[in-house]
């Protein structure tokens, strides 16, 4: 070979960065699949730990997409010599082409001549009174508990939010004996209804969230349209949810709380990198913009695909790893295997549809964000309350979200705005009577998590 | 001690190991993180004055709510850190950060 190997490099190993991997190793490039997992999967399909005594199948772990599951992990198996695979390795910093990488206690760096970002999605946190009371959990916690843990989260849990995670989550739950308490849905049943009209052309989808629902009753589980979270009770642990309808309350009685409505793309890494940004109305998130392949705009080396670059599920986040690899390879005239994208776009577009019902479905109420108290506390690492947040939006004339930052605290601590930038925005812009996207976002700052300066020193070349 | 916060309620037949937790001996089965080997026992990670009680959030490496420490004072992240045989943990700031 005339030139030097390329060197491409990877973050996360979920769908889209594994088969991202798996085309470029087909095409005789070896990236470098830098992962911050001990095993390939992401968040949708965590593997438990390789320790002897975890012996659930695929089919028990994976329900319904054990097929695809297992697949994903064949394919892994089959290139994993043929490319460099890094778990346990965080990327904290992007500096111009290279990547900063904390792994066993130690700092080294990745020189890249090409990037893809494939860092997935969290759950999107609303607050209520009690939301930090030992026994709340994220809904993408309460289900990684499940299958990385063989743990439930509680013996009755109250599962409360939105989107198809919340009853999936709820009725793998019952499966294995931990009865949820309840389904709290704020949006109404009517919504729910009329989006499932929307997936007759999707009936695959469609029975599945069907069948989930009806499951549900079938245990004689509550599933609660229409009922907005007003409070979760107890003091060393939770007792309880208080819920709401039309002025009525009614108690629950619970000993955990899975809490999410939706999820939201993490996007630091993007930032860093320098990737232009643009604010995804539909999603109500400030999103790397990137063109149909997943080259983003700003950067002519970057690429993204999955679930960071705007919430499209798992099945999209494969697409979106092969048609990411293939722009690349075009872009660096690599040639490659006969790759049409025609399929994967057209899977593209069905998951579009797809998320836009799942959107209409669980739609919020407008009042929303404007109906959390000023009492609740909205950003948990630094103890500010929605009142505080409010304050500086009025009295202090903080009209954009870093500034009320500055002034606040709020998504200063350790999780980095993740837990409560979203309702910090919806909240402040709620209170200055402006659109979401005009209060912007929170500036991505390095390192994208905490790493101890002991890691940080100890930085190889 | 508190109630068990987290139920297993699979993958139960694991090799069982010994931690000590403040000073306590638990048992853990392999595998486990140590958000799991310390809240299948008892309801919360943390209780330090100062902060709210804690038991973790996410679950998943992002919230860092869960951080507890080990003998020496390193930090960890107790929900994507396994629980290893013979493992000293500290569920409260080590004093040692503080008088240097």
């Amino acid at each position: 070979m005339a030139r030097s190997p390329i060197r491409i490099l990877i973050v996360g190993a979920g769908p889209a960065g594994l088969r991202a991997a798996e085309m470029l190793a087909e095409a005789g490039l070896s990236p470098i699949l830098v992962d911050e997992a001990p095993r390939v999967g992401g968040q949708i399909y965590r593997q438990p730990p390789r320790v002897p005594g975890f012996t659930r199948t695929a089919a028990q772990l994976y329900g319904a997409q054990a097929d695809k599951a297992r697949d994903l992990f064949v394919t892994f198996d089959r290139i994993r010599n043929r490319i460099d695979y890094r778990p346990g390795s965080l990327v904290y910093d992007l500096i111009d082409n290279r990547a900063i990488v904390a792994r066993d206690g130690k700092s080294e760096e990745i020189v890249f001549d090409a990037l893809i970002l494939a860092t997935g999605a969290m759950d999107r946190i609303a607050p209520a009174p009690g939301w930090t009371l030992p026994g709340v959990y994220t809904l993408g916690g309460a289900q990684i508990a499940l299958k990385h843990q063989g743990c439930a989260i509680g013996q009755r849990v109250a599962f409360v939010g939105a989107g198809p995670l919340l009853l999936l989550t709820a009725h793998q739950y019952a499966k294995v004996g931990a009865v949820p308490a309840a389904v709290v849905v704020p949006s109404h049943f009517r919504s729910f209804a009329a989006a499932a009209l929307r997936l007759v052309s999707m009936p695959r989808e469609l029975s599945l969230g069907l069948y989930w629902l009806l499951d549900l009753k079938r245990r004689r589980v509550p599933v609660l349209f229409g009922h907005r979270l007003s409070e979760i009770v107890g003091d060393e642990s939770v007792r309880a949810i208080k819920v709401r309808t039309r002025g009525e309350q009614r108690e629950i009685v619970c000993d955990a709380v899975a809490i999410g409505y939706g999820l939201q793309s993490e996007t630091q890494l993007a930032d860093l990198a320098g990737v232009r940004f643009a604010f995804d109305a539909e999603r109500r998130q400030w999103l790397p913009e990137t063109d149909l392949l997943g080259r983003a705009t700003g950067r002519r080396d970057v690429y993204l695909a999955g679930d960071g670059a705007g919430m499209l599920g798992a099945d999209a986040a494969e697409a979106r790893g092969r048609l990411a690899a293939h722009a690349l390879m075009t872009d660096l005239d690599v040639s490659h295997v006969t790759y049409r994208p025609k399929a994967d776009l057209a899977a593209l577009d069905r998951a579009e549809h797809l998320q836009l019902a799942m959107r209409a479905a669980f739609e919020l109420p407008d009042d929303f964000f404007a109906a959390v108290s000023d009492e609740t506390l909205v950003c948990r690492c630094e103890q500010v309350l929605a009142g505080e947040l409010r304050g500086v939006a009025g009295l202090m004339g903080a009209r954009e979200l870093n500034r009320a930052k500055s002034y606040s605290r709020v998504g200063m601590g350790r999780c980095q705005g993740r837990l409560c930038s979203h309702a910090a925005a919806e909240i402040l812009a709620d209170k200055l009577g402006v659109t979401l996207d005009s209060v912007g976002r929170l500036r991505g700052q390095p390192p994208i998590k905490p790493v101890p300066v002991a890691t940080v020193a100890e930085r190889k070349p | 001690m508190s109630a068990p916060r987290l139920q297993r309620v699979a993958d139960q037949d694991r090799r069982l190991i010994e931690i000590t937790v403040d000073g306590w001996a638990m048992s853990a089965m392999e595998g486990d993180t140590l958000l799991v080997a310390i809240m299948t026992q008892r309801g919360y990670l943390r209780d330090a004055p100062g902060e709210p009680m804690s038991a973790g959030f996410c679950l998943m490496g992002a919230c860092q709510d869960c951080w507890i420490w080990d003998d020496d004072g390193r930090r960890l992240r107790a929900c994507t850190t396994y629980a290893e045989q013979g493992m000293r943990i500290r569920t409260t700031w080590p004093d040692r950060l503080f008088a240097s």
